[in-house]
């Protein structure tokens, strides 16, 4: 390839990413902002107002002015809307912690694993996304109704007397999230754990740590960016999580992907839904922006 | 520094039946599986030695220098560290230090924070760590990169914070594992005299492993030469060099040319060897071998003439043959002499003076010779 040709290449291999966040994430995003700006009505497409060519500069200058934060401003009015995204950013937060805490020993024992072991042990944890989503949720429910097969196990047992409420609680979300999510926390601290050079924790104990102290001052620090990165990939999807509450929780359990859900197609009110997942990510975007702000602030200090 | 050499030339404690090893393996064994990686090994390690384990990679030295600092246990067989054995007291209460071969400096600390590690696990009061670490720094001549972190920090720096890190904790011995060997040569060579300094300025025991065997002949007081588990010999750096026990030493340690033959006659104090290769020569040997039996005779490249002219000692050790090669190294030129039989034997000679008269060429006939105790005999 001559040297223009590989410039170009290099050019176009930058602008795919940027192009894929333009088509597929900027554009449909103003589009909802758009609509989250609009007001309902019986119509197709069921809002107001609808750009038209034909009426020109001035009619889009007019529709603009048509543009309203009433939407807005009805989510702040109805607690509904707050509950919602407060108890669905409470579900996420326990669900994120519950697997952090299931995924990190796994992860640390695939590490710990000899070589010849880990491509299998990896495929393990990757396994379950061989059978569909729904189906594994769906069976979640036999096991947990009341005369499912985890009742009848501790019933069996002698551990109780009578079946567990479990299904149509939180506790069936957290368990249904937990599952779900267990292998993209478990992935990426697994990576930041099998790079990570053995003799660091070898050298905290040479230096006087117990194996234990070594892990907490020197491996655990050293696995977060794996952590965090685990912990976003869980707790962003499960704040916004539509399936799992539906099936699992029960009709008090207030999540904002089944408040969006509802907007949406039971009230048929685009614009309210929109501003609904407008403010949803704004929420997670936000914080996010500022802790990696921060993040790059402390790894530029060092310097 | 004179005063150090001087103390140095007259450190021997283990030619002395009264010291005391600070170190003492005894008959340690070591298995992984069925691999033998120790093999029944006893050493001693006096205290203040600069103690070196030499041997290619897969000898065992490692994994020796890995039980003295607790990261494996000897299957069988007993380590005892100044009158204490070490069976069973885990890594983390052991009063040894080990500079890892990766350095293993903790990347998500900066340089002070990784050399005030140990202190720190130690309960030290605070004001004692920052002039630990303050103390260290200079020792190491990097205070002005304390709030750094490693990944900014060239090679030689990085190898630097992990000696000041593994000597902040006074530990009563310090492992070196390959320390060196992630430096360039130029650096390396800098960086052995600076060790051995060190060393004497601290007054500590160091067991280095390497398998360079340039930088355990420098900066090492005696090198263990090990092979398949075992120790082959124990000596100083010029009794290694010149009186190397085996075939496997005189060979593993610098250039040699190496003679088979058969013991034909032992005289006082000398040993005659009708060589293979057609000629006899006559060694200086105090423990000779039997008459009759199967010798080796191994003399060092440095230690061979090679001229025009018939020696006097001819047709003892000497031998005809033709330049093979010339190598021009600046401070010296080696020749590669190819005797009658079709051996070609290795000898080398200083270049003292800037030039010389009608050098040796190529193919030109020539005489080696060498003195009677300019070898060894090996038994093996």
């Amino acid at each position: 390839m001559s040297k223009f040709g590989s410039a170009l290449f290099n050019r176009l291999v930058i602008i795919i990413p940027y192009a894929w966040l333009l088509f597929f994430f900027l554009i449909p995003f103003f589009i909802v902002i758009r609509i989250s700006l609009s007001e309902t009505a019986v119509a197709m497409p069921p809002y107001l107002p609808v750009f038209d060519l034909a009426s020109g500069i001035g009619g889009f200058i007019d529709n603009i002015k048509q543009f309203s934060i009433d939407n807005y401003i009805w989510l702040t009015e109805d607690a509904l809307y707050a509950k919602a995204y407060g108890s669905s950013l409470w579900i996420a937060a326990v669900s994120t912690f519950l697997t952090l805490l299931i995924a990190y020993p796994v992860a640390y024992g695939m590490a710990q694993a000899p070589n010849t072991i880990r491509p299998t042990l990896l495929m393990l944890v990757i396994l379950p996304f061989w059978t569909s989503f729904l189906i594994r949720v769906y069976a979640w429910i036999a096991i947990l109704k009341p005369e499912g097969l985890f009742n009848q196990l501790l019933l069996t047992l002698g551990l109780i007397d009578q079946p567990l409420i479990i299904l149509n609680t939180n506790w069936a979300i957290y368990i249904g999230i937990v599952y779900s999510y267990l292998p993209f926390m478990v992935l990426p601290i697994y990576s930041s754990l099998e790079k990570m050079d053995h003799s660091l924790t070898e050298a905290a104990q040479d230096l006087g740590c117990t194996p234990i102290r070594a892990f907490w001052r020197v491996t655990f620090p050293l696995s977060m960016p794996g952590v965090v990165a685990g912990c976003m990939l869980v707790f962003i999807p499960a704040v916004g999580e539509f399936v799992i509450p539906d099936l699992l929780g029960g009709s008090e359990t207030l999540m904002i992907g089944k408040t969006l859900w509802n907007e949406f197609n039971a009230n048929r009110d685009w614009p309210v839904s929109a501003a609904v997942a407008t403010i949803l990510l704004l929420i997670l975007v936000v914080p996010i922006m500022f802790f990696q702000h921060a993040q790059a602030k402390a790894d530029g200090e060092g310097r | 520094m004179k005063s150090l050499g001087s103390i140095r030339r007259s450190f021997a404690p283990w030619a002395d039946p009264k010291s005391v090893p600070f170190i003492a393996v005894k008959n340690v064994t070591k298995k992984f599986g069925d691999f033998v990686a120790v093999d029944d090994l006893s050493l001693n390690i006096y205290p203040r030695e600069f103690f070196a384990l030499l041997g290619a990679s897969g000898c065992g030295k490692s994994t020796l220098l890995r039980m003295l600092a607790g990261f494996e246990q000897p299957t069988s067989g007993e380590i005892i560290l100044d009158g204490q054995s070490l069976a069973g007291i885990p890594p983390y209460k052991r009063p040894v230090n080990m500079m890892f071969q990766s350095y293993a400096l903790f990347p998500h600390m900066t340089v002070e924070n990784n050399i005030a590690f140990g202190l720190k696990q130690d309960g030290m009061p605070k004001a004692d760590i920052a002039e630990r670490v303050d103390q260290m720094l200079k020792l190491v001549k990097l205070d002005k990169f304390s709030k750094r972190k490693p990944h900014q920090l060239s090679g030689g720096q990085r190898q630097r914070v992990a000696l000041a890190r593994s000597l902040a904790k006074r530990p009563k011995v310090l492992l070196l594992d390959e320390p060196l060997g992630a430096l360039d040569k130029k650096l390396r060579e800098e960086t052995q005299f600076e060790l051995m300094d060190l060393q004497q300025e601290l007054g500590l025991t160091f067991v280095v492993v390497t398998h360079d065997q340039e930088e355990a002949m420098t900066m090492a007081d005696r090198i263990a030469v090990m092979a398949h588990g075992k120790v082959v010999q124990v000596a100083t750096p010029p009794e290694i060099y010149e009186a190397p026990n085996s075939r496997f030493v005189a060979d593993f340690i610098g250039d040699v040319n190496i003679f088979d033959g058969t013991v034909s006659s032992v005289g006082n104090g000398t040993v005659e060897i009708a060589t293979e290769t057609g000629f006899t020569v006559r060694v200086a040997s105090s423990e000779p071998p039997a008459v009759g039996a199967k010798a080796g005779f191994a003399v060092r490249p440095e230690k061979i003439r090679v001229g025009r002219d018939r020696p006097a000692c001819a047709p003892l050790n000497a031998a005809q043959g033709e330049i093979w090669d010339i190598g021009y190294l600046g401070d010296m030129t080696v020749f590669h002499v190819k005797l009658k039989d079709g051996k070609v034997i290795k000898a080398s000679s200083l270049n003292a003076v800037r030039a010389v008269e009608d050098p040796l060429g190529y193919d030109q006939e020539v005489w080696i010779s060498f003195d009677e105790n300019a070898g060894v005999v090996l038994k093996d």
